[in-house]
């Protein structure tokens, strides 16, 4: 008895399921998802994957630390360089501001963004790939939305707590000026969000770690074009448009707007971008991984 | 078991008389053995080596380039575009930027600074993976090529690379006009040697990495993103409180970046500029002896 | 437990199972064996509930793996191929969280835990990472790994591949005690005696299709000879011999490295052999084995 583990398994004869189990046949909520999606996709439990991590994290808690610190470091050089080449810029509502208070919301949309892109394509990949962490995972009754609701989660989660170091240092620096800014946290989450189900999709396209590469053609020039370090009146008008379309466009106002209380209608229309962007790539994400992982 | 061997000798005794006898591979191989050695047996010379694990590197990156296009090629332009014409248009110029444009003042810097994310890029997990995953390094030093050699074909390697890179940037540049003088050609070698002069240390880190390379991370965040951004490249050091000014002074990229602006806008004296040749070349030998013997360390046990 | 009907795998225009009949009964120890590729591990997959079947009809534990396929799940055990453990995490934190994907409670992975470390003798590496295990101790916690929710099924697909002698028999008496213990095994390999040892009944599969089914000592009464004369012989002078001693047994095989005389009576086939001034380099009699089974329902041998 005490060495073998398997004492309650079903007696001969005694069919259906064994009632001393753990109530593991019954999804743990019936949500909307739920009722929506196919069975197989989705057991109700990603829960268990954002315990995972935090288990993995808990012994690499200094790259966790560090990646508050990157974007700490471009504010810093903003305060101390760049923002003295530049006096004043136009901001939100057509107000002149300092350039430092410009950028800061938008390092914070941007730092939301590399955040995700990384936890969500590299991390993503090397579970995917070569760790096999998912075949592992599907074997049990989660389904590839559960690993994939999951996996975004976490991201959203490091993000969250990023933003808040940010929002904390923004406060700090007295760049913050309107209570609105308490809203730059929900934001940088639904960046996270957004980026982190879209990053996943890729993730699962990659094939070696060599085509990071296209990973960063992506991000960087999003990074550095989104407005995030100039107005959009810098552009010329059909490039404005293109710019316009770039997802952390859509961050970087809402947050620049956010933190110096200038809101706006278009807003709304900021916010549900990204929100169509998460929700696609939270579904194409459980897509693919049913489709490369259960074959 | 003496049967067997008694007809593995015979058939090798036939074998070496008439070629086309219907000799098994083993006998086959015992006779070459015992009738001298087939090898190529050559020992190579150390720059032929070197050269070899050049053609190496050529030969994987002919398949791979476009993958590697962004790092080596894009990333610097993006800067340079978004930087450069962009955050520049709101730069009025000024004594900061030494009266000049936004423009003109950051365009070797940054040829620079890309450089050395290149070369830092490529030799921290990709040289690690040469001892840990692929391990292609110890397949290497199992022929005549030596550690050494291995280590001198590499840093050959992307110094070619970077200076690809750097002639790529460079005429890109030139189409955005960010060129003053002809003197920007000479921004092109001094990118290449501060692109080595940080790359070869971070070889040497690699090769004393036994673990994930989690500490890779750490010194992109810690070290080399500071360096960029606190050297000069966007901004004059002068602007940097005095107290830790000096940080900027030992970093590898603010020596480059001096050089790199000395050779194309002119106002650098010959006394500093031997003086950055001389602090980049310490760095580059220093850690060329160290990443040496680590490599030998490491492959020959 | 298990019952297919016609069950058919394909990849794009490749079918890796072809139309196969399957039925495991509740307890026994149930083993697929043929060389790879011949579909086992599809098969496995399909039962496993992680793989859609192409066709053909599926009930595993009573339910529909399509439409079930989480409720199976949560009554399986499965040990794939290659092991997936995470390799983040440390030995007892892998079996902790693979217990929370079933739902079960903290309190109760951390008791299971210990018992399984105990259970796969991995008690003293409970805080090492998964990186440092040996071959063989990685096995057994894969093993563990998959008894973590008490299944009512285990699935092995080939459990001791790549193994040396020693885990591997380490790995059969753990076996052993599972099967003692009540739980159903399906098994899959392309080593015979591995088979032999711990199926109580089992299918042939080649190339996609099942040639044969029953207990390994029916299997072999029914496709082999009591024994067997292997004679080997020095490179180059094997040719003809097949035809040679052809007359001293049932059948003869000739393989590229030997050949191989079935016969109820070994000792005397050889010394009928040696009375034909027929001289090979070694010769070994023994008993038949699922290995001949195979030969003769496919002319191949299991492992290349």
């Amino acid at each position: 008895m005490r060495t073998s583990p398997t004492t309650s398994t079903t007696a001969p004869g005694a069919a259906g399921p064994d009632a001393t189990k753990p109530d593991t046949t019954k999804p743990a909520r019936r949500g909307l998802l739920l009722r929506m999606l196919p069975a197989p996709l989705y057991a109700g439990r990603a829960r268990a994957l954002l315990e995972r991590s935090a288990m993995v994290y808990s012994r690499a808690w200094l790259v966790f630390v560090s990646g508050v610190v990157e974007p700490l470091l471009y504010l810093l050089a903003f305060q101390v360089g760049f923002g003295k080449l530049v006096e004043e810029v136009t901001g939100p509502g057509g107000q002149t501001m300092s350039y430092v208070a410009f950028v800061a919301p938008a390092l914070l949309a941007a730092s939301a963004m590399n955040g995700a892109v990384f936890d969500s394509t590299f991390n993503v990949f090397f579970k995917f790939r070569y760790n096999k962490t998912y075949d592992a995972i599907l074997a049990t009754p989660l389904g590839p939305l559960d690993i994939a609701l999951g996996e975004i989660s976490w991201a959203v989660l490091r993000g969250g707590l990023y933003a808040l170091a940010f929002l904390g240092v923004m406060t700090g620096f007295g760049l913050v000026t309107s209570p609105w800014a308490l809203l730059l946290l929900p934001v940088a989450l639904l960046v996270s969000f957004a980026f982190s189900a879209v990053g996943m999709v890729c993730a699962t396209f990659l094939k070696s770690p060599a085509q990071f590469d296209f990973v960063q053609l992506a991000v960087m020039p999003m990074f550095l074009l989104s407005t995030t370090f100039y107005p959009l009146s810098v552009y010329p008008e059909p490039l404005q448009y293109a710019v316009q379309c770039l997802p952390l466009y859509h961050g970087v106002e809402l947050t620049r707007g956010l933190a110096v209380g200038v809101l706006d209608v278009s807003m709304i229309g900021h916010a549900a971008y990204l929100f169509v962007l998460a929700a696609a790539g939270s579904y194409f994400t459980a897509k693919r991984l049913a489709r490369l992982l259960l074959r | 078991m003496a049967g067997r061997d008694t007809a593995g000798r015979d058939t090798a005794g036939r074998d070496t008389a008439g070629r086309d006898m219907t000799g098994g591979n083993m006998a086959g191989a015992t006779a070459r053995v015992e009738t001298g050695s087939r090898s190529a047996g050559w020992v190579l010379g150390s720059w032929r080596a070197a050269w070899l694990r050049v053609e190496a590197h050529w030969t994987w990156y002919r398949r791979y380039w476009q993958s590697s296009l962004y790092s080596s090629g894009l990333q610097p332009v993006l800067f340079l575009a978004a930087m450069g014409l962009g955050f520049g248009s709101q730069v009025e110029a000024g004594p900061a930027t030494g009266g000049l444009a936004y423009l003109h003042y950051v365009a070797p810097a940054l040829l620079v600074a890309g450089a050395v994310q290149n070369a830092i890029g490529e030799l921290s997990y990709p040289v690690l993976s040469g001892f840990k995953w692929q391990q292609d390094y110890y397949a290497v030093t199992a022929t005549p090529v030596t550690a050494g050699q291995l280590l001198g074909g590499q840093i050959i390697w992307i110094a070619l690379r970077v200076g690809i890179a750097c002639v790529v940037y460079a005429i890109i540049a030139l189409l955005f006009g960010a060129w003053l003088n002809a003197g920007a050609l000479l921004v092109i070698p001094v990118g290449v040697l501060a692109a080595v002069a940080c790359g070869v240390p971070i070889m040497a880190v690699a090769a004393t990495t036994y673990n994930e390379g989690e500490r890779f991370a750490a010194i992109f965040r810690f070290l080399v993103m500071p360096m960029i951004l606190f050297s000069g490249t966007f901004f004059p050091i002068e602007q940097i409180p005095g107290a830790v000014r000096w940080l900027a002074w030992i970093s590898p990229v603010w020596h480059g970046t001096e050089l790199a602006r000395g050779v194309t806008l002119g106002g650098l004296g010959i006394g500093p500029a031997l003086g950055h040749l001389a602090f980049l070349g310490a760095l580059f030998g220093v850690s060329a002896v160290l990443a040496r013997r680590y490599f030998y360390r490491r492959l020959v046990v | 437990m298990v019952e297919a009907k016609a069950l058919v795998k394909r990849f794009g225009d490749f079918e890796a199972v072809r139309g196969i009949d399957v039925q495991v009964r509740k307890g026994e120890a149930f083993g697929f064996l043929g060389p790879n590729g011949a579909g086992k591990s599809s098969t496995m997959r399909m039962i496993a509930s992680t793989s859609p079947r192409s066709d053909g009809d599926l009930r595993v534990l009573g339910m529909d793996p399509d439409v079930d396929g989480p409720r199976i799940r949560a009554r399986l055990g499965s040990v794939p191929q290659q092991d997936t453990l995470d390799t983040e995490l440390t030995v007892r934190q892998n079996l902790q969280i693979y217990g929370r994907y079933f739902g079960m409670s903290r309190a109760d992975v951390r008791r299971k835990a210990t018992e399984l470390m105990e259970f796969a003798q991995l008690s003293e590496r409970a805080d090492g990472l998964v990186d440092a295990l040996s071959g063989g101790m990685k096995r057994r916690l894969t093993i563990a790994r998959s008894l973590v929710n008490d299944p009512d099924l285990l699935l092995l697909d080939e459990p001791t591949t790549g193994l040396d002698p020693q885990a591997r028999h380490m790995l059969w008496d753990r076996l052993f005690r599972l099967k003692a213990g009540g739980v159903t095994l399906i098994i899959t390999s392309h080593y015979m005696d591995e088979v032999e040892q711990l199926c109580d009944r089992l299918v042939v599969m080649d190339d996609g299709r099942i040639v044969a089914e029953g207990s390994p000592s029916e299997l072999i009464a029914r496709y082999s000879t009591r024994e067997v004369l292997e004679l080997r012989f020095a490179p180059g002078e094997q040719g003809g011999i097949a035809e040679r001693v052809a007359e001293f047994g049932g059948r003869v095989e000739e393989l590229p490295d030997r050949v191989l005389v079935y016969t109820g009576d070994g000792e005397r086939a050889l010394e009928q052999v040696h009375g034909r001034d027929v001289r090979p380099a070694s010769s070994l009699v023994r008993r038949s084995t699922l290995e001949d089974v195979f030969l003769r329902l496919t002319g191949r041998t299991l492992v290349d």
